[in-house]
């Protein structure tokens, strides 16, 4: 039986036992339901999990078990000469066996113990499947009737179904905690592979960026060197210039929607501006690269300064633009929610509307103003698509706006994208990058959110 | 029976009002005529003219909903920043016309000062709150002048002595009470004629309201004062008149003790004795 059909037919048994459950609760109180510690339901409920889970348990244990198992008993059956063989080739004879078990393409005319092995295996995963089906099909009905004799007036059913709805809650949560967890650890371990061929300092102080290696000996190429630093400053100087833009362009129209736009206004330009975050990067970045960059170009020329056709400037004005919805949307937000008592307080002094903005509702609202403007900078630190198009890919230690330069985000793709050995510091610098953008930016974000809740506190 | 009310209602109106101007021996600082006001199609304020006399507590009373909050945030044109909300009649202060396009509602608004019924203190410190107002509108020529006008406004408001040693805490740290007075002290501090006061302690406890209301008597000598209060002891207590205000139209006004001692009309009678509202 197909894996996905068993988990059918164990939700349908859990149904079943649901069923039972109901009348079995009914039973023990016949007429009056009242004496039942817990609701019928909660009885039905707790039969059905008592029925569905440990089956289900032990199929997802089996299943991530069985290719281990399959495996040994596969490599093991083989002519004792293939026990001295490298664990290298020893992989690829097992890809070989496997293959030529589910049918997909394999080397042409496979050795004959190769094709018993592979018939070994076919046969094994046969019989673990019934084994599977069986066990399950064995398991549920009788952790099922376990689960029903219990039922009683007594048994608190409610609060074991409150319990178990609890661990699945948690185990959901965990989920994305480990994901994260998985990935900083990857991060991680990459990095100290990097880090042993680089040294750390080396690269977070190195001026000189060009990682190139050499793949032979003989070849012409430089050793590579690793020094960061031009990416970093990359990096601050588009964000920077992005920020400029986003900031007093996000902050203004917030306070123009917020306080000055009438209802009907709002109700249209708001959407709108939330449509800029949805445009993709990446037509951010043809329109830096084609429209915007040219554009700076001419106009630069035509004041007699020198522009490269891909400058931080196209790259940072641009990401300005989108990043525009994050700042106005947040700060609309946090101005909303400073109470209007706070405005009539001010009014009723004889404020103007203008200077009750400045000097009351902006300064209540500011901790939340910083928060926004935090999780854009991150946002822009981690921007990949349009610096990739519009910035170039020259590390220049520069701060001149004019420049090309490159960033963090723009090496690592760079440094990723077509055939690599994955051992190569080339490589494996990009995880060091990668590493380097995850601690700045999760220390931006813990900082804002810190911030934004900070704020929350005082009013509610 | 409602009808009948209302026909009650309309009556005593043209009793109490007919009279009104030779019975004041005081000047009368605001006079309101005729004003109604409507938020969208709500009729919420029905002809009410009332005259606010100087150096006095005058106080609004009637069940939620009267009106009586809506014509209080008429004398200071509050009712500007509710979209919808429109004012027609006049309302009179010195003898201007404060609906007049030419008023500058600024300039009103630094004259009819107004505490509302929630403290509100702004989320800056202590000093801050009370030189707010002071420093927007020019009042004082150096930092040694607004520090007199913060002093003497927290000295009128009763609060000096509990804040003199923390003037750069924040004011929401302060107790309700405390907060609330920080607020009368913030009002005072632009040197208002009139100050509102939207009732200023239904969020405050006993003790606190005491003060409150002790200080109110206080501030008489310099203000002329308007208080709405659900409260009809703290209308007896503090006010010199009150008028009772019902479903957007005011039922009678007189001295406070003859309104809690002798009510004209019966719908006053029958609200100061808890019979409804």
């Amino acid at each position: 039986m197909p894996f996905s059909f068993l988990l059918l037919v164990l939700a349908g048994l859990s149904v079943i036992a649901y069923r039972f459950g109901v009348s079995r609760a009914r039973a023990v109180a016949p007429g009056r339901q009242a004496v039942l510690h817990s609701r019928p339901m909660y009885h039905g409920l707790y039969v059905a999990i008592w029925c569905g889970i440990p089956a289900l348990l032990v199929a997802v244990a089996w299943v991530a078990m069985q290719p281990i198992l399959v495996k040994g008993l596969v490599m093991g059956g083989l002519p004792d000469a293939y026990d001295a063989l490298p664990k290298a080739r020893l992989d690829l004879i097992w890809n070989d066996i496997r293959n030529l078990a589910l049918g997909d393409v394999v080397r042409a005319d496979p050795a004959p113990e190769i094709q018993a092995a592979a018939e070994t295996f076919r046969r094994l995963y046969t019989i673990g499947n019934a084994a599977l089906t069986v066990l399950c099909l064995i398991a549920a009905p009788l952790a099922a009737r376990y689960a029903v004799r219990h039922v009683s007036i007594d048994l608190r059913a409610r609060n074991r179904v409150e319990a178990a709805i609890t661990v699945f809650l948690v185990a959901s949560s965990l989920v994305a905690i480990f994901t994260t967890v998985g990935i900083v650890l990857s991060l991680l371990f990459e990095s100290l592979r990097f880090f042993a061929k680089v040294p750390v300092l080396d690269f977070l102080f190195g001026l000189h960026w060009s990682p190139q290696t050499a793949l032979r000996a003989d070849q012409v190429g430089s050793s590579g060197s690793f020094g960061a630093v031009p990416l970093f400053s990359g990096t601050l100087l588009i964000s920077l210039i992005s920020m400029l833009v986003a900031v007093p362009v996000g902050l203004m129209s917030a306070i123009y929607m917020s306080e000055y736009a009438h209802r009907k206004f709002r109700a249209v330009a708001k959407p709108l501006l939330e449509v800029l975050a949805g445009i993709p990067t990446v037509v951010y970045g043809f329109f830096a690269a084609l429209t915007v960059a040219p554009f700076i170009r001419r106009a630069g020329e035509a004041m007699g300064l020198s522009v490269a056709s891909e400058s931080a400037l196209a790259a940072g004005l641009v990401m300005g633009v989108m990043i525009i919805p994050f700042v106005s949307s947040i700060s609309d937000d946090v101005i909303n929610a400073v109470p209007q008592a706070m405005r009539d307080g001010a009014y009723a002094l004889g404020a103007t509307k203008s200077e009750t903005i400045r000097n009351v509702v902006v300064p209540a609202a500011l901790p939340g103003i910083v928060g926004g403007v935090l999780l854009a900078v991150s946002r822009a630190i981690g921007e990949t698509m349009i610096v990739v198009m519009a910035a170039g890919l020259s590390a220049n230690l520069s701060f001149n706006p004019l420049d090309a330069v490159t960033t963090v985000t723009v090496q690592i793709v760079t440094l990723l994208t077509g055939d690599q050995e994955f051992d190569s510091a080339k490589t494996l610098a990009a995880f060091a990058l990668g590493l380097v953008l995850f601690c700045v930016t999760l220390g931006l974000n813990v900082f804002a959110l810190h911030v934004v809740r900070k704020y929350r506190e005082q009013y509610e | 029976m409602e009808t009948a009310i209302l026909r009650d209602t309309m009556h005593t109106l043209s009793d109490t009002h007919a009279p009104e101007g030779e019975a004041a021996p005081m000047t009368a600082k605001i006079e309101a005529r005729q004003t109604n006001v409507h938020y969208g199609d709500k009729h919420a304020l029905k002809d009410v003219s009332l005259d606010i006399r100087e150096g006095e507590v005058t106080s609004f009373i009637g069940p939620s909903g009267c009106g009586k909050s809506t014509f209080l945030r008429c004398l200071n044109r509050m009712n500007d920043t509710i979209d919808g909300c429109r004012v027609s009649g006049t309302v009179m202060m010195d003898g201007e016309d404060i609906y007049d396009p030419k008023i500058d509602v600024v300039q009103l608004r630094a004259r009819v000062g107004m505490v509302f019924q929630k403290p509100n203190p702004f989320p800056k410190s202590i000093y801050d709150n009370i030189a707010y107002g002071p420093r927007i509108h020019g009042l004082a020529a150096n930092k040694d002048e607004l520090d007199e006008i913060v002093l003497t406004s927290l000295e009128k408001a009763g609060l000096l002595a509990e804040v003199k040693d923390r003037m750069e805490a924040p004011g929401t740290g302060l107790s309700g009470g405390q907060q609330q007075r920080l607020c009368i002290a913030r009002a005072i501090a632009v040197s208002p004629e009139v100050i509102l006061m939207d009732e200023p302690c239904s969020a405050l406890d006993p003790i606190a309201t005491a003060k409150i209301e002790e200080l109110i008597d206080e501030l008489r000598e310099n203000f002329t004062i308007v208080i709405v209060t659900h409260s009809m002891q703290q209308a007896a207590r503090v006010s010199q008149r009150t008028a009772f205000f019902h479903l957007g139209e005011l039922i009678e006004v007189g001295d406070t003790e003859q309104i809690f001692t002798n009510p004209k009309h019966k719908l006053t009678q029958g609200y100061i004795t808890g019979r409804f509202g």
